[in-house]
C-alpha cells in the first residue's frame, strides 16, 4: 500500500466516532491502570481493617469502596485491568507472530507444504477450543504464563488462515512478478511488497483478537482455573464480586463494568479499523 | 376502453446521486394489443413497468398517473397490490431469478392458483399441470416435483411464463424476456409469448433493447430514451420509416442477413 | 443423495476429529509434569507407587493408551482420581442429563426468541423497533456470560425475589429458568442480528420481487419464500452456537449450583483430576459433533440445492 492509501485510511478512521471513542476510552483506561495505583496510594493486597466491605464514597480514601477483606476496590480493579490487558496483548502478540509466520510461509510455499500446513490448522480448528484450553491449564498449571500458552495455542489459527489467503492472492499479483523479474531477492520481495499488504488485515484482526482473549482469560479466571489469588484479574475479581453480590454489589459492579467497557472499546476500535483499512469488506 | 392509461409518469430515485429514470411518459395500452417499448439500457423502460405495479426499489418514487381498467395504481399506499398477478402479470428478464430456489415448481404454481382463484389443493395441482402444458414444457407432471435448479435456462423461462399467467391477468408485462437466453431459444419463447397472448386474450407490453425481436410481434412500437418517450407508432409504419432520428438509428442498428429483413 | 447416506457421510467425517480429540487429550494429560497424586500431602513413596500401579500409571504410555481406548469402546472412562468412590463414567452419567437439558432448552429458547426478534427488526427497518433490537443485540453479544449470570441472579433472584438462584431439585423447574435464560441470551442476540441481516438481504432478491409480482399476499411471501431462505445462515450458525452454549454452561452451572457435567469439569480442572477432565472433554466434543451434524441436516433440509450436492 502506498502512502496515499494509508492517509486515506487515517482520514476514514478519524471520521468514525465510535472508533475514536473506543480509542479514547482505551487510552484513558490504560493510563489509569498504569498510573492510578501509584496516585491512589493503597497497595493491591493492603488490608484496611477499619473499612471492610465498605460501599463507594463512604470510606475515606477508598473512592470505589473496599472488598470483603478491606482491600481497595479501585486499586485492585486497576491491577486486574493491568493483568488482563497484559495477558491479552501478549497472547495476541504470540498469536500474531505464529499466525503470520505460519500463514505467510504456507501461502508462499504453496503446493504440498501449504496443503499440509493448512490441514494442521484445520484439525486444530475443529477441536473444542475452550475445553482444550482447560486441559492445557490442567497440564501447565495455572498462572499468567500458563494461561498465555493455553490461549496462544489456539489464537494463531484464524490469523494463519487470513494471512495465508492474502499471501496466496498477493503472490499472483503482477507487481510481485515484476519485482522478482527485476532481480529482487526473496527476502526483499517478502519484506517490501508482501508484508505491507498484509498489515491491514493483520492490524484489524489483532485488534479484534485482544477482546476475545480478555474474555477467555476472564472466563477461566472466573472459574478459578486462570489467574489465582492474590493476583487480581478482572475475571477473578468478578468471581469475588459474584460471591458477595447480595451484601456488597459494588464488588461485582466495578470490575464487571470495567471489563464490559474494555471489550466494547476494543470492538468499536476494531470495527472502525476494518472499515478504514478495507472499506469494501465492511 | 383503454386497458392501461399512463399519464405524466415520472420515476425518481433518491440517494447519493438522485436520478430521474422516467420523465413524464404518456402511454396507452389497448386490450389484446401488443405494444413494444424499445430503447437502450438505462432508458428507463424497465422502471416504467416496475412503477406501474408498485415494485420499485425502496429509494424509488413514482409520480403521475397510471390507471388500469380505470383504477389508479399510483399514489399513497400499495394500490397496485390488488392488480399484481391478477390484472397485470410480470415476466422478468432473469427467469432463474424469478423462481424461488427452495420450493418445488408445482408448489409455486399451485399457490398462485390458490391465492388468485381460491382453488383447493387438487384443483390447484391440476391447474399447475395445465399451465405447464400451455407453456409447452414437456413432461409436465414430472416437472411439478422438481426444483428450479434442476431445469435448464429455457425451461425456467417457460416456468416463469406459466407463473405470470397463473392468475389469468389481462395484461402481461415482459421485461426483456429473451435477453438472457440462447439465440436459438429466443425465437421459441417469443413465439410462445405471442401464442399465449392470443390464447389467453391478453395484451402484451414488451420491453426490449433489441428491435429485431419485436418486428414480428408488435402492433405498435414506442421508443424511449433518457426516460422520455420519443414516439409511438404502428409497427409497419415504424419499420418502414421511424419519425424520430433516434428511432431510425435503432432500426439501422439491427443486424441483418442479406435479404432477410 | 438419501438422508441416510448424507448422515453416514457426515458421521464418517466426524470420526477423525473425535480421534484427534481423544488422542490429544490423552497425550496432553500424560505429558503433564507431575502426576495426579502430587497434591496429596505426605504420601510415602511406597504407597504412591502402589496407587500408581493400581491405576495403571506405571505401564508404558502406549499400553496405557490402548487400555484407555478399549475402555472407551465399552463406555468406561476410567476411575476418577479424586472422587475415589466414583468412576468417571458415573460422574458423567450423573451430570449429562442436566447439562443436556439446560443446553438444549437454551438453544430452543434462543431460536424461538432470536429469529422472530431479528425478523421483526428487519421488517421495521430503520425505525425505532429495529434500532432498539439491534442495540440490545450488541449488548447481548459483548457482555460475557459470567457477568450476565450474577447480574440476572442479583436482579431477579435477590432484589425482586421472583426466581430461585441456587441449586436444583428435581421437580422444581423454576430453578432452571434463570440458568437457561442466561445461557440463551448471547445466542438470542447473535441470532437476532444474523436473522435481521439475512432477511434484509433476501427481501432484496429478484425472486422475492417476482413472488410479489404474482400477486401473492405479503404473509405468504414472507413465511414461505423469504424466511426459509433467510434462515440458512442462521441454521449454519447452530453449530458454533452449540459450542458457545456448552462453554457457557460451565459458568452457569457453577454460579447457579446445578448438578451438571460442567461443575465436574471445573472441579476436575481445579483438582488436576486427569481422567475426569479427559472424559468430560471427550463427551463435550462428541456432543458438539452431534449438534453440528444436526445443524448440517437442518441446512440440507432447508436448501434442496445442498441435498443434491450442488452449491447455492
Amino acid at each position: 500500500m502506498s502512502g496515499g492509501l494509508w492517509r486515506d485510511a487515517l482520514r476514514r478512521l478519524t471520521g468514525d466516532r465510535a472508533g475514536i471513542a473506543g480509542l479514547a476510552i482505551l487510552g484513558l483506561l490504560a493510563l489509569t491502570a498504569l498510573a492510578g495505583p501509584m496516585l491512589i496510594g493503597w497497595r493491591q493486597d493492603e488490608i484496611d481493617w477499619a473499612h471492610m466491605a465498605a460501599a463507594p464514597f463512604t470510606a475515606p480514601g477508598h473512592w470505589l469502596g473496599t472488598d470483603r477483606l478491606g482491600r481497595d476496590l479501585l486499586v485492585r480493579t486497576l491491577y486486574g485491568l493491568r493483568v488482563s490487558l497484559a495477558i491479552a496483548l501478549a497472547a495476541t502478540l504470540v498469536a500474531l507472530v505464529i499466525g503470520v509466520g505460519w500463514g505467510a510461509l504456507a501461502g508462499y510455499l504453496r503446493g504440498r507444504a501449504d496443503a499440509l500446513m493448512m490441514r494442521f490448522v484445520d484439525v486444530l480448528y475443529a477441536l473444542p477450543q475452550v475445553f482444550f484450553v482447560i486441559i492445557l491449564t490442567v497440564v501447565f498449571g495455572r498462572g499468567p504464563v500458563a494461561i498465555l500458552v493455553a490461549i496462544g495455542a489456539f489464537g494463531w489459527l484464524t490469523m494463519a488462515r487470513i494471512v495465508r489467503g492474502q499471501a496466496l492472492a498477493l503472490r499472483e499479483r503482477e507487481f510481485i512478478e515484476a519485482a522478482v523479474v527485476g532481480g529482487a531477492g526473496t527476502t526483499a520481495v517478502v519484506l517490501r511488497h508482501i508484508v505491507p499488504n498484509l498489515l491491514g488485515p493483520v492490524i484489524v484482526y489483532a485488534t479484534l483478537t485482544v477482546p476475545q482473549v480478555i474474555l477467555v482469560e476472564s472466563f477461566l479466571s472466573f472459574l478459578g482455573i486462570g489467574i489465582q489469588e492474590p493476583l487480581a484479574s478482572l475475571g477473578n475479581l468478578i468471581a469475588d464480586g459474584a460471591a458477595e453480590m447480595e451484601t456488597a454489589p459494588w464488588i461485582l459492579a466495578v470490575p464487571a463494568g470495567v471489563l464490559v467497557l474494555v471489550v466494547f472499546a476494543f470492538n468499536f476500535l476494531g470495527d472502525a479499523l476494518r472499515d478504514a483499512l478495507d472499506p469494501r469488506d465492511a | 376502453m383503454t386497458l392501461l392509461a399512463i399519464r405524466g409518469l415520472t420515476v425518481d430515485f433518491s440517494g447519493a446521486r438522485p436520478v430521474r429514470a422516467v420523465d413524464g411518459v404518456d402511454l396507452d395500452v389497448a386490450p389484446r394489443e401488443c405494444l413494444a417499448i424499445v430503447g437502450e439500457s438505462g432508458s428507463g423502460k424497465s422502471q416504467l413497468l416496475l412503477a406501474c405495479v408498485g415494485l420499485l426499489a425502496a429509494n424509488g418514487r413514482a409520480d403521475g398517473s397510471a390507471r388500469f381498467e380505470g383504477v389508479e395504481l399510483l399514489g399513497t399506499g400499495d394500490r397496485a397490490a390488488a392488480v399484481r398477478g391478477r390484472g397485470i402479470g410480470f415476466v422478468f428478464q432473469d427467469a432463474s431469478g424469478s423462481l424461488t430456489p427452495h420450493r418445488r415448481i408445482g408448489d409455486q404454481l399451485a399457490e398462485v392458483a390458490q391465492a388468485a382463484h381460491g382453488l383447493d389443493r387438487l384443483a390447484a395441482r391440476a391447474e399447475a399441470v395445465r399451465l405447464l402444458e400451455a407453456v409447452r414444457l414437456p413432461e409436465a407432471a414430472r416437472r411439478l416435483r422438481q426444483y428450479p435448479h434442476e431445469l435448464s435456462g429455457g425451461m425456467r423461462q417457460r416456468v416463469a411464463l406459466a407463473l405470470a399467467l397463473a392468475a389469468r391477468p389481462r395484461l402481461l408485462f415482459a421485461d426483456e424476456p429473451t435477453t438472457a437466453l440462447d439465440v436459438t431459444v429466443q425465437a421459441e419463447i417469443l413465439a410462445l409469448l405471442a401464442s399465449l397472448c392470443r390464447e389467453f386474450g391478453m395484451a402484451l407490453l414488451l420491453v426490449t433493447h433489441d428491435l429485431g425481436v419485436v418486428a414480428s410481434l408488435a402492433d405498435r412500437i414506442a421508443v424511449m430514451r433518457g426516460g422520455r418517450l420519443l414516439e409511438t407508432t404502428a409497427s409497419p409504419a415504424f419499420l418502414a420509416g421511424p419519425r424520430d432520428p433516434y428511432g431510425a438509428s435503432l432500426l439501422a442498428a439491427v443486424p441483418t442477413l442479406a435479404g432477410l429483413r | 443423495m438419501s438422508t441416510l447416506a448424507f448422515v453416514a457421510r457426515r458421521l464418517l467425517a466426524a470420526i477423525p476429529t473425535l480421534a484427534v480429540v481423544i488422542a490429544l487429550s490423552f497425550a496432553l494429560t500424560r505429558a503433564a509434569p507431575g502426576g495426579p497424586f502430587d497434591e496429596e500431602q505426605a504420601l510415602p513413596p511406597e504407597i504412591r507407587a502402589n496407587l500408581e500401579a493400581a491405576y495403571g500409571l506405571d505401564a508404558p504410555v502406549h499400553l496405557q493408551f490402548g487400555r484407555y481406548l478399549r475402555g472407551l469402546l465399552q463406555g468406561d472412562f476410567g476411575p476418577s482420581y479424586k472422587f475415589r468412590d466414583f468412576t468417571v463414567t458415573e460422574l458423567i452419567a450423573g451430570g449429562l442429563p442436566v447439562s443436556l437439558a439446560i443446553g438444549l432448552a437454551a438453544l430452543f429458547l434462543a431460536l424461538a426468541l432470536g429469529i422472530p426478534l431479528g425478523a421483526w427488526a428487519a421488517l421495521a427497518r430503520g425505525r425505532g423497533a429495529d434500532r432498539a433490537v439491534m442495540a440490545l443485540a450488541v449488548a447481548g453479544i459483548s457482555v460475557p456470560v459470567f457477568v450476565v449470570a450474577p447480574f440476572l441472579a442479583l436482579v431477579f433472584g435477590i432484589w425482586l425475589g421472583w426466581l430461585p438462584v441456587a441449586g436444583w431439585e428435581p421437580g422444581r423447574p423454576a430453578d432452571l429458568i434463570l440458568p437457561v435464560l442466561t445461557l440463551a441470551l448471547p445466542v438470542i442476540a447473535y441470532l437476532a442480528r444474523l436473522t435481521r441481516g439475512s432477511l434484509l438481504e433476501v427481501l432484496r432478491s429478484t425472486w422475492i420481487r417476482a413472488a410479489r409480482a404474482r400477486g401473492l399476499p405479503r404473509r405468504v411471501v414472507l413465511l414461505r419464500h423469504a424466511l426459509p431462505a433467510a434462515l440458512l445462515p442462521v441454521v449454519s450458525y447452530l453449530g458454533p452456537a452449540a459450542a458457545a452454549v456448552l462453554a457457557g454452561s460451565l459458568v452457569v452451572e457453577t454460579i447457579f449450583g446445578l448438578p451438571g457435567m460442567g461443575r465436574h469439569l471445573v472441579q476436575g480442572a481445579l483438582n488436576r483430576d486427569y481422567t475426569l477432565v479427559m472424559g468430560m472433554v471427550i463427551v463435550y466434543a462428541a456432543l458438539m459433533i452431534v449438534l453440528n451434524l444436526l445443524a448440517d441436516l437442518a441446512c440440507a433440509w432447508l436448501d434442496p440445492r445442498i441435498r443434491s450436492g450442488r452449491h447455492a
